[in-house]
């Protein structure tokens, strides 16, 4: 298999799966350590991790969200990672983009600094691919027709931009077509969709349809948050298509998702 | 507004309307594609966002010095300066003028300001007819209608709608096209006689410059220039965050405002005036410091960055929620990302508190916006003061029990396991083919309405691990 500037150093990579993953998709976390084990590196996973907190940090309940910070904080500082990988750009930047405020404002000097150490340390799946791992071609084989949703967060929280399809790309047989209005939010938004669910459903139904439009059998995304509630309109909706995390994708090589 | 409806209960009536829905959507797409060129192709647009931002926040954090600086650079050049608390004061001083002035009527410029006040209304009450001249809001006003869009009052309608509106309520119009020629000229003949019979004109303000005594107002049809210019007294009523420091804060605001409100290079109608002058403009020139709110908001350091916005609208085109509901449903003169900032916090947490949840945080209003509020992180910041003041509107007891028990459970890892577990033996029985079958309690039903819900994993990731661990 033939990887554009693979690591020669095999890194300790800490998996934070967060809790949607591991209650809902564990197929993504499997698939996650499948790729990072093929690619040469050693996978960890710091068995007292829970939730991030973003649930409760976006809803309005900052002294729970900063409860759970405390203890995701705790329990990856402990751990001798080189790196913390996410298979979740929502939940990363929950860490990255939310953890600093939410210890600045419980003035909390420990833990301001704990987290100025975490943070450099943490990436969504496809930023650790392309800038840690300096890789595009992770050997991947997925021959269907794959269209490509970018996560609110990723895009605009990570800022994870082309990532994801430079990793599409070099994907073997895969057929990839561009989604029409695809930095649209789907809707989703965590307790928007059931608060405002009419709105959410209506700007499902603009998400749906766009995917439609691109006869794709494989809706991918960086956040199976997203694919939750945009799988949860496909299947109502009897589509074609099916939702599939990316690392599900680059994780296959033989064409398939499952790995074990 | 106390009683008036939450966001979801209003946006439920504005879904059905399919034709508002189009003539929004279709407005949208058109409006977002002219703000994408317009700033694209200005190569140092991050720097001038940059700038405009340090611009505005040191025009709030130093408030009360621009402030009086404006009072006294606008009494210099022969104006007057009113101080109002709220917006019953800003009504009644505007009244009060009209009527010293001996004025039955006024023509205004398109401000949001008044709009946010209930100018008309309070000027109504009093016996004083205010005539909108901007050609949206007098369709508004001629339709008995409310605005629906920061910049564009009358998205809501199509030109055809337009057209009914104005064959009913002009004089001399039963066989109007809907041609937007014939539009825009039956409207031209209507108010070129009130422009030229006004005595008195109110408008908002854009900008006003502290150093100098600079009112600015930037607009497209040129009604604004005809208000400011041709009337004897003119009423400037503006929010006091509209302050700039310097004239020269003008040069970044007047490149940043037309790319992103209208998606032009330069707006074709920018009016600045300082004071009066003998033989040029109005003879009398008032300006009315409108508060009612602002100091409260900018109480909240996270919070009063709302304060920054330069109403260009931006946020509010490329926003997917606006855009399914249109700005009525948010029932506020502010609709839109802006709008649940802004809202909530001028009215003391009393008023739209169900707004800061009327967003997805998807972040596009924050990309878009040329001052850079961070509106998504003000959203989420004003969620949680909602909850934790206990103001009305943000979350019903049982949510707030529902998430407090929830973090506790999620707290600690062996809670947190167990509950994996216990929901997935309770909705296996509701399971069928990976999917929770519908008809589930609470929230969840919410969900199912439209959506199916897979059901959670047979064995979690973390039992798969510890698995895999014991197998090595």
């Amino acid at each position: 298999m033939a990887q554009q500037g693979l690591r020669l150093i095999a890194m300790r990579i800490a998996l934070f799966i967060t809790c949607v993953n591991d209650t809902f998709f564990p197929q993504t976390g499997r698939a996650t350590v499948a790729l990072l084990e093929r690619l040469g590196h050693t996978v960890l996973f710091p068995e007292q991790q829970t939730c991030c907190g973003q649930i409760h940090a976006n809803s309005g309940y900052r002294p729970e969200a900063l409860e759970l910070a405390r203890g995701l904080v705790a329990t990856f500082e402990d751990c001798q990672a080189d790196a913390i990988v996410c298979p979740s750009g929502s939940c990363a930047a929950m860490i990255t983009h939310e953890y600093p405020s939410l210890a600045q404002q419980a003035d909390d000097v420990g833990l301001m600094s704990a987290v100025d150490a975490l943070v450099p340390r943490v990436f969504e799946l496809s930023q650790f691919l392309v800038d840690e791992l300096a890789l595009e071609d992770v050997g991947a084989y997925f021959p269907h027709r794959v269209t490509y949703h970018p996560s609110c967060h990723s895009l605009r929280l990570l800022n994870v931009g082309d990532r994801p399809l430079k990793l599409l790309r070099a994907v073997r047989g895969i057929d990839l077509v561009e989604l029409p209005r695809a930095t649209t939010c789907c809707g989703f938004g965590g307790t928007f969709a059931t608060k405002n669910s009419e709105v959410s459903s209506a700007m499902l139904a603009d998400k749906l349809s766009n995917i439609a439009s691109t006869e794709a059998t494989v809706c991918t995304a960086t956040d199976n948050s997203c694919l939750l509630h945009i799988g949860g309109g496909l299947s109502r909706d009897g589509a074609r298509a099916r939702p599939v995390h990316l690392a599900e994708i680059l994780a296959s090589t033989d064409g398939r998702q499952e790995v074990s | 507004m106390k009683d008036s409806p939450t966001f979801a209960q209003a946006a439920h009536e504005h879904l059905t309307n399919k034709q508002m829905r189009q003539n929004v959507g279709h407005a949208m797409a058109t409006i977002r594609l002219r703000r994408e060129i317009a700033t694209a192709e200005l190569p140092d647009w991050e720097l001038l966002r940059d700038q405009g931002q340090r611009i505005k926040t040191d025009a709030i954090v130093n408030l009360a010095d621009h402030l009086e600086s404006l009072e006294r650079s606008v009494i210099a050049a022969g104006g007057l300066v009113h101080w109002a608390r709220t917006a019953e004061e800003a009504n009644s001083i505007v009244a009060s003028i009209i009527k010293a002035e001996g004025g039955q009527d006024v023509v205004k410029v398109k401000s949001m300001t008044t709009e946010e006040i209930g100018l008309n209304d309070a000027l109504a009450a009093e016996g004083i007819v205010a005539h909108e001249t901007d050609l949206a809001e007098l369709i508004v006003q001629l339709a008995g209608d409310q605005s629906s869009h920061l910049l564009v009052p009358a998205i809501h309608l199509n030109r055809t709608e337009i057209r009914d509106i104005f064959r009913e309520h002009l004089p001399g119009n039963a066989d109007l096209s809907d041609t937007p020629e014939d539009l825009a000229e039956a409207a031209r003949k209507y108010l070129r006689s009130r422009f030229l019979s006004a005595e008195i004109a109110v408008s908002g303000a854009n900008f006003a410059v502290a150093e100098t005594g600079t009112v600015c107002v930037v607009e497209s049809e040129g009604n604004g220039r005809m208000c400011t210019t041709l009337p004897r007294v003119l009423i400037t009523v503006m929010g006091i965050e509209k302050v700039l420091p310097r004239f020269e804060d003008l040069a970044v605001m007047l490149q940043l405002l037309p790319r992103s409100s209208t998606g032009e290079r330069m707006n074709p109608y920018t009016s600045l005036w300082t004071g009066v002058r003998e033989g040029d403009g109005p003879k009398v020139f008032h300006l009315v410091l409108l508060d009612a709110g602002r100091s409260l908001t900018i109480a909240d350091p996270v919070g009063r960055q709302a304060l920054h916005c330069i109403r260009c609208s931006a946020c509010v085109n490329v926003c997917p929620v606006y855009e399914q509901t249109g700005g009525h449903a948010y029932n506020s003169a502010y609709a839109g990302p802006i709008g649940a900032i802004l809202t909530p916090q001028l009215s003391g947490m009393t008023e739209g508190t169900s707004l800061p949840w009327a967003s997805t945080l998807c972040g596009a209003c924050y990309d878009a916006c040329p001052v850079k509020i961070n509106i998504p992180s003000v959203l989420i910041h004003l969620r949680s003061r909602i909850i934790s003041e206990r103001a009305p509107g943000g979350a019903t007891r049982s949510e707030q029990l529902a998430m407090r028990g929830l973090s506790k459970i999620l707290a600690n890892p062996s809670r947190y396991e167990a509950a994996q577990r216990a929901f997935y033996l309770g909705t296996w029985p509701l399971s069928k083919d990976g999917l929770v079958e519908r008809g589930l309690p609470g929230p969840m039903r919410a969900w199912t309405a439209s959506r199916d819900l897979i059901s959670p994993a047979s064995q979690s990731f973390r039992s798969w691990w510890r698995g895999r661990e014991a197998r090595r």
